[in-house]
């Protein structure tokens, strides 16, 4: 049994010590805003945040965040107000969408961590997060206009 | 299968009142059997099961789409197109996916498909006329209602207006549901459009930035068990003999089964099912592909390059014209194979019961999906539900005339005997085959003393897409168009009297597809980094050379006077920088780009794109510039990093580190300028790809003095 807490709730999971936390997500908890892109960190659409930090769930054994707190696209806020959530709708980033719950979970740990970023904090940030509609632009735009909605 | 070739007039309009209260429109082929599929949504109205738009009594309208949302943006475009005719209220605008049913066949096709960039412009009337029946209807309704003539009475924003008397439509749904559509409508002149042609924001951006979307991968249900599939590591392999009983042993893998694709292990969810895999046993019989090897492919391409081959375009004597040419110049390029590698890997959904099946999947294929899916099951079409997800991604992947995917998710769960979703994991997705195929291109142009092409020999070599698929049909005379695309067609050929093109179709054992933009990934690049090698033979501008030859060509010289104006071109650079340029028409469409470059720390750095697009009318402002980006980050993506090596028949890349995409901080900054325009309207979402990786060649050729003319670029000084 792996203890987790999910967005607030904490839950208990009789899985493999060794199963990636995004496959309990995904196939146990039903959360399925994480998805699963490439299996080894190289694409970052698994991206969710542990006790306030950005993970690659697809390589993170469940027992090593076990006791932690997960935070998922779906807990990101509660009616997609998160400023990064505002941002991006406002810009229309979103192309075919499949990458942006990780591009979003990514954009919001940076914000926490430098509330106002540079291009170079975002390139660092975000460039383990792939897009193959190529929506970097509106991504990188959408990270300032955040930044901007956070300070109100 | 029905043929409906020239729907488009043939059609007509029928009303019907749905169970739940509403107006249902929809288009019947006359002469052919509905009720293909259940529409799950319309399922209480059986004599109208297909339709484009729903409208409820609390006002919302609900568009169905005949084609699939794969990022480029029709969940938004046909919207606004049926919005425009029905002057409707844009918040209660509502999605959703058409079943997979002969309703939605694309238009003058005999099959339901996403793809060739033609969504948009080949729905552009029948979506407006869907809007402009629903709106008559409802006009009339109101009318009685009102007691006054119809011609007394307005629409304006999801109303229906007469003097001081106003009724929105979901009140007059019910009425009007039981009228008798007009024989003929009346739409709007292009000067009185309120939707069409202003920037519209995503219908899908909501649902795709809180998780809620639901992409194929995310189907899940009670009773549903996962699959990972062991695949042949050579095209063609079978399997000789398996041991799964480790595999059985793995916690949570409910059954292992032999399938036609190789061995799945089914299991509770995706890792048992993967660790399962991982356990399998398997002897493979490699079959007759196990020696390929794509180096030594090229170099036999560019053996058969010595000679001509079929005659795609052909005119005077090309040979002879080159032999007394003033000048001659000849080259060789080459592009390797190339996977789609969208950020979705492919799955599918599969749930087989006694008189039906139902099949949840991204496909951008329905019809063929359908018909496979029949034919695995024994059930009829009609019996087959196809529900369309949303694609994390196709790029033409999700558009196999075998129907791979799926066929392969239903065979697993019917010899499993129970509901499946099988997904591929991004190296089965990387290795699984259908890629882009490798060409090299021998060309020889003949130049005046002017400078200019007077003989041009172009000889093509590479596998054919259509060529043993159910698209066969389409090869004429041995020539399959989508392998000389973008040079039988070329603007620059038009004026040469001396010409020659041909194509060698080799057939190899290698599964290849239409890649986004398809034979243009190719001949953009070679077209038109040819015309710049010329124009530098000829001591030119590249710009002022390609002005000289595209004169005749308005709107290729419109996109290219266009983004050249704006990228500066010729205006000095920093130390260390060089702009290309290259022009393409493609799918009805031209676009231009000039690209920046320089080379940092050993690697190629895009600084900027500017991009000049003609497609006609923009439909959607805001999604043209966002399919140019896209289109763009693609071809830079293929440009510099694409490339697959096949090594005794074994696909050398497996995931993003060694088949790399384009990195956030990779991208350039993209500047995109739409032409204005009132064509008709073009293709857009491949459009930006043909250009991109000729201005980078371009680009790279004025700054170092070298001329690469093999993909990907390499960061040569």
């Amino acid at each position: 049994m792996v203890s987790l807490t999910i967005n607030g709730k904490t839950q208990q999971f009789d899985v493999p010590d060794d199963m990636p936390l995004l496959w309990v997500l995904r196939d146990v908890a039903g959360l399925t805003g994480t998805k699963f892109g490439c299996g080894m960190a190289q694409c970052g659409a698994c991206t969710v945040h542990v006790d306030g930090a950005p993970l690659r769930a697809c390589v993170m054994p469940v027992a090593a965040v076990a006791g932690k707190s997960v935070t998922t696209i779906e807990g990101l806020s509660p009616d997609a107000s998160h400023p990064v959530q505002r941002a991006w709708a406002e810009l229309d980033v979103v192309q075919c969408g499949y990458c942006q719950s990780g591009q979003i979970m990514s954009a919001a740990a940076l914000l926490k961590a430098k509330p106002t970023p540079t291009d170079a904090d975002i390139d660092a940030a975000l460039s383990g997060n792939l897009c193959r509609c190529g929506t970097y632009q509106r991504i990188r735009a959408a990270v300032h206009r955040a930044a901007e909605l956070a300070k109100g | 299968m029905t043929t409906a070739t020239g729907t488009s007039r043939r059609d007509f309009l029928r009303t019907a009142a749905l169970g739940a209260g509403g107006l249902v429109v929809a288009f019947f082929v006359p002469g052919t059997n509905r009720l293909a599929a259940a529409a799950p949504a319309a399922a209480a109205a059986p004599f109208a099961p297909n339709a484009f738009l729903r409208i409820a009594e609390d006002d919302t309208i609900t568009v169905l789409l005949a084609h699939s949302e794969m990022g480029q943006g029709i969940w938004t475009s046909l919207p606004l197109l049926l919005a425009e005719e029905l002057d409707a209220d844009w918040s209660r605008i509502r999605v959703e996916h058409a079943p997979a049913a002969p309703d939605y066949f694309a238009v003058g096709m005999p099959m339901q498909f996403t793809g060739g960039s033609m969504t948009t412009w080949t729905e552009f009337e029948r979506y407006r006329r869907a809007g402009a029946t629903a709106r008559a209807l409802l006009i009339q309704a109101a009318a009685r209602r009102f007691g006054v003539k119809t011609a007394d009475c307005r629409c304006e924003n999801g109303a229906v207006v007469a003097g001081d008397k106003r009724a929105r439509y979901g009140e007059l749904a019910n009425d009007a549901a039981r009228l008798t559509p007009p024989k003929t409508v009346a739409l709007k002149d292009a000067k009185d459009w309120t939707f069409i042609g202003k920037p519209a924001r995503r219908l899908d951006s909501p649902e795709k930035i809180d998780g809620r979307a639901k992409f194929g991968m995310d189907v899940q249900f009670d009773g549903l068990l996962t699959a990972v599939v062991a695949r042949a590591p050579v095209f063609g392999g079978t399997v000789a003999s398996f041991d799964a009983s480790a595999a059985r042993r793995v916690p949570g893998v409910r059954d292992v089964v032999q399938v036609p694709s190789g061995i799945a292990v089914v299991a509770d969810h995706f890792w048992a099912a993967k660790l399962g895999r991982d356990a399998l046993q398997i002897e493979w019989n490699p079959g007759p592909n196990a020696g390929l090897d794509s180096a030594v492919l090229q170099g036999d391409f560019l053996k058969t390059a010595t000679d001509d081959g079929l005659p795609a375009n052909q005119a005077g004597d090309a040979a002879a014209a080159l032999a007394k040419a003033a000048t001659r110049f000849e080259a060789d390029y080459a592009v390797p194979y190339l996977a789609h590698a969208p950020m979705e890997p492919l799955n599918c959904t599969v749930r087989i019961e006694k008189d039906r099946c139902e099949v949840w999947t991204g496909t951008q294929f329905q019809t063929l999906d359908q018909a496979v899916t029949a034919r695995i099951t024994g059930l009829k079409p009609e019996q087959v539900t196809i529900h369309t997800m949303f694609l994390g991604g196709g790029f033409g992947r999700r558009a196999t005339p075998t129907s791979d995917f799926v066929s392969e998710a239903v065979e697993v769960a019917k010899a499993a005997g129970k509901p499946v979703k099988t997904v591929w994991t991004r190296e089965d997705d990387i290795r699984g085959g259908y890629y882009r195929p490798a060409f090299v291109h021998r060309v020889a142009v003949g130049l005046g003393t002017d400078g200019k092409p007077t003989a041009w020999q172009h000889r093509i070599v590479g596998q054919s897409i259509l060529g043993n698929s159910p698209f066969q049909m389409m090869i004429k005379n041995g020539i399959d168009a989508t392998s000389v695309e973008g040079v039988a067609d070329s603007p620059y050929l038009k004026s040469v009297a001396d010409r020659h093109v041909s194509l060698h179709s080799p057939e190899l054992g290698i599964p290849v597809l239409w890649l986004r933009s398809v034979g243009h990934t190719h001949t953009g690049f070679v077209m038109e980094s040819v015309i710049d090698e010329l124009a530098k033979a000829a001591g030119k501008d590249p710009l002022a050379y390609r002005r000289e030859l595209l004169a005749e060509h308005p709107r290729h010289l419109g996109v290219l006077e266009l983004a050249a104006e704006r990228a500066g071109w010729g205006t000095p650079l920093p130390p260390g920088r060089a702009r290309g340029l290259a022009v393409h028409e493609s799918f009805g469409s031209f676009a231009a780009q000039v690209a920046e470059v320089s080379i940092d720390n050993g690697a190629i750095r895009v600084h900027q794109v500017v991009c000049a697009i003609d497609c006609g009318i923009a439909v959607n402002p805001a999604g043209v510039v966002a399919q140019m980006e896209s289109g763009i980050v693609f071809g830079i993506s293929a440009a510099l990093f694409g490339r697959l090596d096949i090594v005794n028949g074994r696909v050398q890349q497996s995931n993003y580190h060694d088949y790399r995409v384009l990195r956030m901080n990779q991208m350039p900054k993209i500047d995109v300028h739409i032409v204005p325009s009132q064509e008709k309207p073009g293709g857009v979402g491949e459009v930006g790809v043909p250009p991109v990786a000729a201005a980078l060649a371009n680009a790279l050729s004025a700054l170092t003095g070298k001329r690469q003319r093999e993909l990907p670029l390499r960061a040569t000084s």
